[in-house]
């Protein structure tokens, strides 16, 4: 295992690569995930606002 | 033949396009999560040290794979921009503005790897050598495109402005590409063409190749994502949408 992650002597340019662009992928998801789900939210609350208005 | 080119361009609807697109993406996440694990225990356990280079070449299944990436998706902005300024195509539009944001990732994880991998291999993060340079004015090309489809208020005026931008940017993909033939550069040629066996070892071939498809799934599943949050943004006012989220809550 401490074989595995010191990557033959080239741990910190390997994990640095594979890490940093799995972190950058992750946040990538989560920034879109956030930006659907607070649009959905304001859609639903325009929506609402216009049935109101409507009755 | 008239009635399946009327049922294709039937998915050129906004609404059309939000229910497939919403249907796709997560069979594409799951092709990503399944070749990711593949080509990540292939490359990172399975494959063996390369003779010259150590663990460190383990690098090249990402660097390679998130560079073709970040030059194929930029060569499929542009085509997309032109279709939407050309033909009108309001998905068109939508699918260029999309893609931006994973094409400038992509590129920039090209860039960061390759200094990562360069360190060790040729002693230094960085030079300003053509085929670096190139990828850098790529990485540039993408946020621009970006700043100025945001910097414009007028959505139309936005989308056409910035397609011009990525159609003229677009005569960069094969400078990168061939600027390894053209000038003398410290970065090697291409291990990979389509006319020669590659010149490497099967094991590692065949993991940069997973790593590659899981590259595109994951491109895919992300784009297709992101378009069916700006086709909502777009078509707010429509009733379809007023449906879709009645039927989702």
């Amino acid at each position: 295992m401490m074989e595995f992650l010191a990557m033959g002597g080239y741990a910190p340019y390997v994990w640095g690569s594979y890490l940093v662009m799995a972190g950058l992928l992750v946040v990538e998801m989560v920034q879109l995930r956030y930006r659907r789900r607070s649009l959905m939210g304001w859609l639903r609350r325009m929506a609402r606002l216009t049935d109101q208005e409507a009755k | 033949m008239s009635e399946r080119s009327i049922q294709w361009f039937r998915f050129t609807a906004p609404a059309n396009f939000y229910d497939l697109a919403g249907r796709l993406v997560p069979w594409f996440a799951a092709l990503t999560v399944a070749l990711f694990a593949a080509g990540l225990y292939l490359g990172l356990v399975v494959a063996p040290p390369d003779y010259q280079q150590g663990d460190s070449y383990r690098i090249m299944y990402i660097h390679v794979p998130t560079a073709w990436m970040g030059m194929f998706l930029y060569v499929l902005m542009a085509i997309y921009a032109a279709i939407g300024l050309i033909w009108r195509i309001k998905m068109a539009e939508i699918m260029a503005k999309a893609i931006a944001p994973t094409g400038a990732l992509m590129t920039f994880f090209a860039l960061w790897t390759g200094a990562l991998w360069g360190r060790p291999t040729w002693g230094v993060f960085w030079v300003w050598d053509a085929r670096l340079t190139s990828m850098l004015i790529l990485l540039f090309l993408y946020l621009g495109y970006m700043a100025l489809h945001a910097a414009i208020d007028d959505r139309q005026r936005a989308s056409n402005a910035s397609a011009v931008l990525a159609m003229v940017g677009v005569v960069n993909v094969p400078i990168i590409y061939f600027s390894v033939q053209w000038w003398n550069t410290l970065h090697q040629g291409a291990s990979i063409t389509v006319t020669d066996a590659p010149t490497m070892a099967t094991i590692m071939f065949v993991t940069l190749l997973i790593m590659t498809l899981a590259a595109w799934m994951y491109s895919i599943a992300v784009v297709l994502a992101r378009a069916r949050i700006e086709v909502l943004e777009r078509e707010r006012k429509a009733s379809w949408v007023k449906e879709r989220l009645e039927a989702e809550t």
